[in-house]
Formats: structure tokens, sequence, C-alpha cells
């Protein structure tokens, strides 16, 4: 081994010289009540160890058995990703000893996966479609959690011991593994992000998983080569593990093309390793040299009997999907007749379901998304948070839009109504009430309010009369600015024109 | 036939972390051979319509339902650890290689 680093290649560069292949591996942690080979608890957030049974422990005696709910969940998951589902498969035993696997080996599946050879379509930024295939889905449980003491905090080396919470030993797991893509070029970055945010989606969508990245529900394996041209064979590859956001999956990727583009420059060979990602520094560092697959020992599990999913049970859970979230939003921008960047905007300001809502209580999808991208997104930008998290409901926005459509109040009112759902005062009609914010439409108010201003205005009525109705306008805003905003102004100005013909 | 060497002994024994010694590696290879050489017979009479077996009872789709039970108290849990801290059981350091 070298003990120089070859320089990082300019990204840019680095993809007009080399064809990058990518491969990705999810881990998603399924939101079954109880693990996957026992009855512990998966609640996220317990106290260490209080969520273990001797099976979670790998107690000497102790015996798995299968979570009915997790089986189903991952053939839903095989389902939505266009796969087979295996007929007969096993699970495997995958030997390794690292203390936060109890056991010494983990329950897995080898060369019998509950799914395979499927494909997912993904869309990009742009609107682009690119289809990853799929190449197996399979059953497998979660590892406890290790906390390194001494040393650099949480790293491994320098750490004098370790501390092992089994909470999460035993907890469902589906791993997706993709064929390599080829022929993304230099978006293969934003490739791995769009199709590891598709399964979250989609996890989302089935209901097999809160999908959470920030607590570790959804975490991605990255693997990266490149090559000279299309044409040659793959190059060696890395495996970044562990990305767990959608930007790091980017990043990663975009970080292990530049750098092993300076490791072939240099005339070297990229090392075929696990490597770490770095959040902090964007950068990834050598992990242990790849294990041969072989390594790992695996051998059917005799403690636990095959899983055969009859198909008709597999046919009963496909007839339950729900409809996948591309297709999902192409039906309702075509419904809605929103624009392609308009979509976008909705798409990446997480407001799908928040103007779904809104337009089922009753505002018309324009409206809908003028509420939620326009004023309440600049109010959740001010108060830095998401759009789902502000202290209104799509139900009140419909409320508040059908005040609007009624002409009870106009825009301005509206977003005088809007601050005081947010103030918490209420429903858009209390607040109306409360605030007495509804528009004057009252004749016997409003003529009492024009008379006013023309009397004060008296040269304006004769211009008017000789044909001019420009001025009608500042009888209007002097209506408006008497009743602060809640005159009609449609109204006004029929009220305006026959006071001064009846003059 | 011999098919398990030596050097694949010591191989196996590095993954399994079994510490054998010289005389040990050589006995061991010559009894694994006779295993797997035993085992191998199997094949001659398993045909293509022969099913593999993973398990001596023919029961497939054997499902626990979804249901929590009752965990292991914490003391319990902890109190075949050498050594405890914080409700955690505390191992020695990682090794090198990982």
């Amino acid at each position: 081994m070298s003990t120089t680093t070859p320089p990082l290649v300019d990204y840019d560069e680095a993809i007009s010289r080399f064809d990058p292949v990518i491969g990705i591996e999810v881990h998603v942690e399924l939101g079954t009540a109880t693990k996957m080979f026992d009855g512990a608890s998966t609640e996220f957030g317990a106290e260490p160890n209080t969520q273990v049974t001797p099976v979670s422990l790998g107690l000497p005696g102790a015996l798995p058995a299968l979570n009915g709910k997790a089986v189903e969940s991952a053939i839903k998951i095989g389902l939505a990703l266009n796969c087979e589902i295996a007929e007969l498969c096993r699970f495997a035993r995958k030997n390794y000893f690292y203390p936060d696997v109890p056991k010494n080996f983990q329950t897995s599946q080898y060369d019998e996966p509950i799914a395979f050879d499927g494909w997912i379509d993904i869309e990009l930024d742009d609107g682009e479609v690119v289809r990853v295939e799929i190449e197996r889905a399979h059953m497998e449980e979660d590892a406890g959690k290790n906390t390194h003491v001494g040393g650099a905090t949480g790293r491994i080396h320098g750490a004098e011991y370790s501390l092992v919470d089994y909470n999460r030993a035993g907890i469902p797991l589906v791993e997706i593994v993709t064929r390599p893509i080829t022929g993304v070029g230099d978006r293969a970055p934003e490739v791995a992000r769009a199709y590891v945010q598709t399964l979250r989606d989609i996890f989302r969508a089935l209901d097999v998983s809160e999908a959470r990245m920030e607590r570790g529900n959804v975490r991605a394996d990255v693997n990266v080569s490149l090559r000279a041209t299309p044409e040659a064979p793959l190059g060696t590859r890395t495996e970044t593990k562990n990305v767990n956001s959608f930007r790091s999956v980017e990043r990663a990727v975009r970080h292990e093309i530049s750098r092993q583009a300076g490791v072939l420059d240099a005339g070297r060979t990229v090392t075929q390793e696990t490597r770490h990602w770095h959040e902090d520094t964007g950068v990834t560092t050598a992990g242990r040299v790849k294990s041969d697959a072989e390594d790992y020992r695996y051998f059917p599990e005799p403690d636990l009997v095959p899983v055969a999913p009859s198909r008709e049970w597999v046919e009963e859970i496909r007839a339950t999907l729900p409809e996948m979230p591309v297709a999902r939003r192409r039906r309702l921008q075509t419904e809605w007749g929103y624009a392609d960047a308009e979509m976008r905007d909705v798409v990446n300001a997480g407001a799908i379901e928040l103007i779904e809502a809104t337009v089922a209580a009753g505002a018309a999808p324009a409206a809908a998304r003028k509420w939620w991208m326009g004023e309440l997104a600049r109010t959740a930008k001010t108060e830095g948070v998401e759009l789902a998290d502000l202290p209104v409901t799509p139900e009140q926005i419909g409320q508040l839009q059908q005040l609007v459509d009624a002409g009870r109040v106009n825009d301005k009112l509206a977003r005088q109504v809007l601050a005081g759902v947010l103030a918490g005062e209420g429903s858009p009609e209390e607040v109306v009430t409360a605030r007495g914010l509804e528009v004057v439409s009252d004749d016997g108010a409003l003529l009492a309010a024009v008379d006013e201003a023309l009397a004060a205005q008296p040269d304006v009525v004769e211009k008017i009369r000789g044909g001019n109705q420009g001025p009608v306008g500042a009888i209007i805003g002097a209506v408006m600015k008497a009743t602060r905003g809640q005159a009609d102004a449609g109204r006004v100005r029929e009220i305006v024109l026959e006071r001064v013909q009846q003059g | 036939m011999s098919t398990i060497s030596r050097e694949e002994v010591a191989r196996l024994a590095g993954l399994a972390r079994i510490d054998l010694t010289e005389s040990e590696l050589t006995r061991l290879a010559g009894e694994l051979d006779v295993i797997v050489d035993s085992v191998a017979k199997v094949s001659e009479i398993a045909t293509e319509d022969v099913a593999a077996t993973s398990h001596p009872l023919p029961l497939t789709n054997v499902f626990r339902a979804d249901v929590p039970e009752e965990p292991l108290p914490v003391a319990d849990a902890l109190a075949g650890a050498p050594s405890a801290e914080g409700g955690r059981f505390a191992v020695p350091q990682i090794l090198e290689e990982d």
C-alpha cells in the first residue's frame, strides 16, 4: 500500500475520461411491532438492553421464531419493485465475529432471496426517467449498536473498549441490491440519490417502515467503479458503507468518482475494499479489504423451516399494493393541471399530501398550491420548520379558501385570517368572527362610507360625471381605508357609479 | 480423494478464531477429509428431482404473530456479562481489522 494519497480529480474532468458504474444496497428496517425472530419490541429510543430476549442475545438454547408480518412486508417490497417472489426460500447463517452480532452469525438469506429480478423507474429532478434493475431483496436482521469509549468519540480506532446495546439486534431488515447501474455518466451521483429517495417513498407508501433516514431506518451502501469506456469490462469497485442521507449518497458517489480517477491517473489500481463515509468532511477513507463471500461460511439455518409463499398469498398481497409514488405524482399533476416546474417544487417542498388534502377539503388545486407554496412556504422558512409542521391543517386551508371563493374575505383579509389560525386562534371561521375580518358587502354600511368619501372630494364627482372613470379608484381606495380593507371592492364600485348618476 | 488441505483448515480456523497447533491442523485435515468424503456420498443418490433438505421436518411457513412479549429484565440480560456499564455490555476494544 502506498502511503501517499493521489490528489482528487475535478469531477467534470473525471467524468470526461471515465465511465462510472454504480450499485446500491439499501437496508430498510421494517416497522413491525416485534423483531424478526423473537417477540422483543422494536420501539425506537428505549433504554439500552430493555428490548431483548434470549433470542436477541443469542443465549444458548434460544430458538428463533419467524415473524409472519415481516415476511409479508418483504413480499410487499418485492412486488413493489416488480420482483419475482420465490416459491421456496430459506434463511442462512452469515458467520462473522463482531460484538454487535451476539450469535456470532447474522441470520440472513444467501442463495435463495425471497424476491429477485425486479426493476424500478426513478425520476430525476428534470423529469428524466432511469430504470434501475433490482438483483434481489432478501430478509435479514439488524445488529446491535456499539458505542466506542476512549479515543476519538464514536470512532473505532483508538477506542479502549466498546459498549453494546442489543435493542436493535434482531429488528427485521430487508436488503435490496441493484444490478450494476451503467450508462448514466455524469448523472451517477444524482441517480444514486434519486434511487434511494424513490425507495424511501415506496417504503412509506407501502407502510412497511417509517423510513426515517435520521433514525437509520434506511441505510445505503454505495458501490462505485470506473472504467475507461462504456465498452470496457467493469473496473474494481469500492463499497462505501452506511451513507445515511439523500444528500450524502449523492456526495459520496461524487467523491468516489473523483478519488478513484486520481488513483487511476497516478497509475495505480483501485483496491477492492469497504470505505467509511465522513459526513463532516465529505470524503471516504479506507476500511477493511473486502472479504470473499465464502469467508462468511454461509450455510442454511437449521433452526428455521423454509418460507414457501403460496401463489394465492402473493396475489392477495399484490392486490393490496397502493399506487406507487411516481405513478401517483404523475396522476396528481395531470389532475391538478400543474406545470412540470410547479409540480417539481411541490414535490421538493414535501407538499403533495398537504395539497391533496387541501383539495379534498374543497380548495381548487391552483388555490391550494398558492397557499402552500406561497404564504405558508414563506412562514415555514421564517420559522425554520417543515411545511407539515406548521400549526395549520390542510382542512383549515380548504375552509379559508372557501371563504375567499364565497367572497366573504378578500386576499388581504384571508392572509390576516391565516395569521390568526397560525397563532392558534382557532378555525378560519372563528378567526373571522373574533377579529371581525369579514368583507363588508352590506349596502347600508358601504353607502355611508361612499357618501363620506364623495363628500370629501366633490371635484371627483364632477370628473366622473364628465365621463372620466379614472377617479373611481380613488374613491374605492378611500372607502377601503375607512373600512380597514374589509369592503367588497366590486360592490363599492357599483355604489359609487350609482351615487354619481343619482347625484 | 483428498479435498481438504492443511492450509484450508488453517484458514478456516483463523476465520472461526480457533487456535490450532501444528499437529491438530494435520490431524483435522485428515479427519475432515473423511467427513467430507462421507457426506459427498449423498450426492450419488440425490438426483435432480430430489429437493435439497435443510430441516428434518417437512414443514414450511411456520410464522409467529407480530405481538410483543415480555423482554428480559435488564439485570437478567446483563447477568452473564463479564463487564457492563450504563445498562450496556462492555466488550474489549474492537479489532483493528475493521
